[in-house]
């Protein structure tokens, strides 16, 4: 199959939908679901008129504290209508006002700077078409940029694309992604693996979840490219076992994928074959650590080992491994549509593109976004987020998770990207953001997650297994209001030697949260001192 | 630990260990050269003639170029590398990390068996540490004293598992594993099950050979008599991998 044929396939699709005007979207990713969505969506099927409209459930549209969310939207490319909070009562009145007037006690306006501040690349499908089907991916220009790799460019040419694009991994290292794919292809073996890291265990984080709900076949495709420049023809997606509704999607999306030939052997009729599989991860962390994650896949515990020897160097059962992140994925197929250089447009000098985050805590607006790197913090919760309810005052943000930290509202006005939240001690991380008002405790705060650390550590090196628990008491002395001057020592130093001296990235990083509060917050933990220790 | 494969032609190569000269075949790890030219670096999980655990980091570097301190064990050497083996830092960290050690089981060595054969109380005196100023914990463990010749005291166990390394590796029971999560974790035989009704366990008594404290010691033992023998690994080991 070369590009034409696939055009001409999507067409079809295309052409297949003449007779609708409009279509009904329902929002079928895991928060609306646990809504009531699925009410909704039985309830506008029966009350939809029967020609002229189709109703069908689709991905995360982003706004998940105004869910369940409907949209109505005109196929001939018009603003669609936004419904929030819809209940299953509600569809007849939906149904009986689509091609009129619209529900004005439900409507979203469609100028709410939630929706018209983002800029979509990774989410550009999310909400608009229904992840179980093949057809409604290949319509929208699903599935072109890897046959295109496939029948027009050289492995060289493909990774030439991804270095120029300046991506770096979401996953939240941040490694530059082209240069980590040409490691991999440069390394001389018979056997290559791909895997997509999709483990994400950060509390609060839900990014990967929404992206595999919502459009499962773009990480495949990503997938697929990257096997094809580096040179792999298996590849593993690691799922937590938690999330059961994108792991269903996952394995619709590759049977259905794999029953079409675009995967699979000679995929599209090429010299290509890949095939790939789903595992499942049983909920601990630190399977997310690439190493970690890789002997969890060979049937081992799941414990990180030193590196190097990197997985691109020795992997999945000491071949070279690629390994990337769901979002790192989802990016590929635009940026070898719309090329390197066009990607390379949007962000900052040093982190380039978008970046899907999670908003939560307290916060008008929860749910999910994508922003061009660079955007303003202030922007993201105040004007995108809608800010802090109930009239209270913005106190700290905190990204990374577990391995990140807190900003407080002095640095609001800074870009986020990469290095600028390395600077003030904390991390892009993979896009978790939650927002804290006035009336929460650092102390809390960073004693929540190093209870995390804690009990998520593997327990097999001894700063990171002995140290977090002796940082957790601590913290908890401290938040008591019983901690001394000493303990407060102690906690630094503790904090020093866990952070240089842990085998992996959950030891090294699980200090974060509480430096950062030191840093920004420090008073707070002089104050709950001063009660005891004069 | 899967490192690389060695290549079929290493070559030979020369590097700076706390200053001093010293050549090295390209395919051997830090703590290897540094012993071999007697420089000490501490360490605990590692022992030659096992696979690399990497787990201790008693034996991180530093290394010049890199920020980060890298495990003497599991670190390959490489041409021109520096590498600092006992900075102030690195003194200072290792203490910290005994101690922690220390701390989290309990280690009453005027009562154990091993006292005065123990190379965490070796380590101790060699870093340094003559007091404890991290909290001890006080948290109960088990002994296991099921097995005929031997005892399993959880008290001292450091999770270093050499125990279940050798087991795997050399003797080739896998009598020995690793349960649980942070420290939680602790040594187990067979599935969990006391280690007398292990069906598994040839009692060849290798894994208390290793061990480096006092949790696997042999019966009828008393205070300071246990002491282990480790002269039976490297000879083994060469054979296990047909050199
Ligand atoms: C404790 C720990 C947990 C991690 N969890 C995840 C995760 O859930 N998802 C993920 O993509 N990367 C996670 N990572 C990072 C991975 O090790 C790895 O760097 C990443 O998958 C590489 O992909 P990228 O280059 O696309 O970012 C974690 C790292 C650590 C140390
Ligand atoms: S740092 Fe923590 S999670 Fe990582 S290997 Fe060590 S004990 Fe395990
Ligand atoms: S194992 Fe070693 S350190 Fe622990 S109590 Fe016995 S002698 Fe002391």
């Amino acid at each position: 199959m070369n590009l034409d044929e696939l055009n001409e396939m999507a067409e079809g699709v295309r052409a297949a939908d003449t007779g609708i005007a409009h279509e009904v979207r329902v929002c079928m990713a895991a928060s609306c679901q646990s809504s009531g969505a699925g009410p909704v969506l039985d309830g506008l099927r029966e009350a939809a008129p029967s020609t002229g409209c189709r109703v069908k459930g689709v991905g995360c549209m982003g706004l998940c504290s105004a869910g369940p969310l409907v949209a109505v939207a005109p196929m001939d490319g018009g603003e669609p209508v936004l419904y929030r909070d819809v209940k299953a009562e509600d569809a007849q009145a939906i149904a009986c006002s689509i091609g009129t007037a619209p529900v004005e006690r439900l409507r979203l306006p469609n100028d709410l700077p939630f929706f018209s501040r983002q800029q979509k690349i990774v989410l550009e499908n999310s909400g608009v078409i229904d992840p179980n089907s093949f057809k409604g991916y290949i319509a929208v220009g699903g599935y072109s940029a890897m046959v295109q790799a496939l029948t027009e460019m050289t492995p060289a040419e493909v990774l030439a694309e991804v270095t120029t694009s300046g991506l770096r991994g979401r996953g939240g290292g941040g490694y530059p992604t082209g240069l980590k794919w040409s490691t991999v292809a440069k390394m001389p073996a018979e056997q290559k693996f791909v895997i997509c890291n999709a483990d994400e265990g950060d509390p609060g984080a839900f990014m990967d979840r929404a992206i595999l709900e919502s459009d499962p076949h773009r990480v495949i495709e990503g997938m697929a490219i990257a096997a094809y420049a580096v040179g792999a023809t298996r590849g593993y997606v690691y799922v937590r076992a938690e999330y059961p509704l994108a792991v269903e999607r996952l394995k619709t999306a590759i049977r259905k994928a794999k029953r079409s030939g675009f995967l699979g052997a000679h995929i599209c009729d090429t010299q290509f074959s890949f095939e790939v599989e789903v595992r499942l991860g049983a909920g601990a962390f630190v399977c997310g650590e690439e190493t970690a994650l890789m002997a969890s896949i060979e049937g081992l515990r799941g414990q990180p080992r030193p590196r190097p020897p990197y997985p691109a160097e020795a992997g999945l059962w000491g071949h070279p491994t690629l390994i990337n992140n769901v979002e790192t994925f989802a990016n590929i197929a635009p940026i070898l549509l719309r090329g390197g250089e066009w990607f390379a447009g949007i962000g900052t000098e040093r982190s380039k593109g978008t970046k899907v985050f999670a908003l939560a805590g307290t916060i008008r607006n929860t749910g999910l976004i994508e922003v061009p790197m660079g955007t303003r913090l202030r922007d993201i919760i105040e004007v995108i987020g809608g800010g802090i309810p109930d009239g209270r005052a913005f106190k700290a943000v905190q990204t990374g998770g577990p391995s990140g930290g807190c900003l407080p509202a002095a640095h609001l006005d800074i870009p986020v990207d990469y290095d600028s939240l390395r600077e003030l001690g904390t991390i892009m991380g993979s896009g978790g953001m939650i927002v804290m008002d006035e009336t929460s405790s650092m102390v809390d705060v960073a004693r929540y997650f190093m209870e995390f650390c804690m009990t998520e550590s593997c327990g097999k090196c001894i700063p990171c297994r002995a140290g977090t628990q002796q940082m957790h008491d601590i913290l908890k002395t401290i938040a008591k209001g019983r901690g001394t001057r000493a303990d407060l020592a102690l906690l630094e130093e503790l904090c020093e030697v866990v952070q240089a001296t842990s085998l992996c990235g959950l030891g090294q990083t699980a200090p974060n949260p509480v430096l950062s509060t030191l840093r920004h917050f420090r008073v707070e933990y002089e104050d709950k001192l001063a009660a005891t220790s004069a | 630990m899967p490192l690389p494969a060695p290549q079929p032609q290493v070559r030979v190569v020369t590097l700076k260990i706390d200053g001093q000269d010293v050549s090295a075949r390209e395919d051997e790890t830090i703590i290897e050269v540094a012993r071999e030219n007697r420089v000490p670096i501490p360490s605990l999980c590692y022992l030659e003639g096992l696979s690399v655990w990497g787990a201790c980091r008693l034996c991180v570097v530093e290394i010049a170029g890199t920020d980060r301190l890298l495990a003497a064990c599991s670190t390959r050497v490489t041409e021109g590398m520096q590498v600092i083996t006992n900075s102030e830092r690195l003194q200072r960290y290792r203490r910290t990390i005994v101690e922690l050690l220390f701390a989290e089981r309990n280690h009453v060595c005027s009562v154990c068996v091993s006292n005065g054969h123990c190379e965490l109380q070796t380590l101790a005196q060699r870093c340094g540490v003559d007091h404890v100023k991290v909290p001890y914990r006080h948290a109960r463990y088990e002994v296991d004293s099921s097995h005929d010749l031997f005892r399993l005291d959880h008290n001292r166990c450091v999770l270093c598992t050499r125990c279940v390394r050798v087991c795997d590796e050399i003797e080739g029971a896998h009598t020995w594993d690793v349960m649980g999560r942070g420290t939680d974790c602790r040594v187990i035989t067979d599935l969990a099950r006391p280690w007398g009704d292990s069906g598994s366990c040839t009692s060849c008594g290798k894994c208390v050979q290793v061990c480096p404290t006092g949790a696997l010691v042999r019966h009828g033992t008393s205070v300071g008599e246990m002491t282990k023998d480790l002269k039976f690994l490297p000879y083994l080991s060469r054979r296990r991998h047909g050199q």
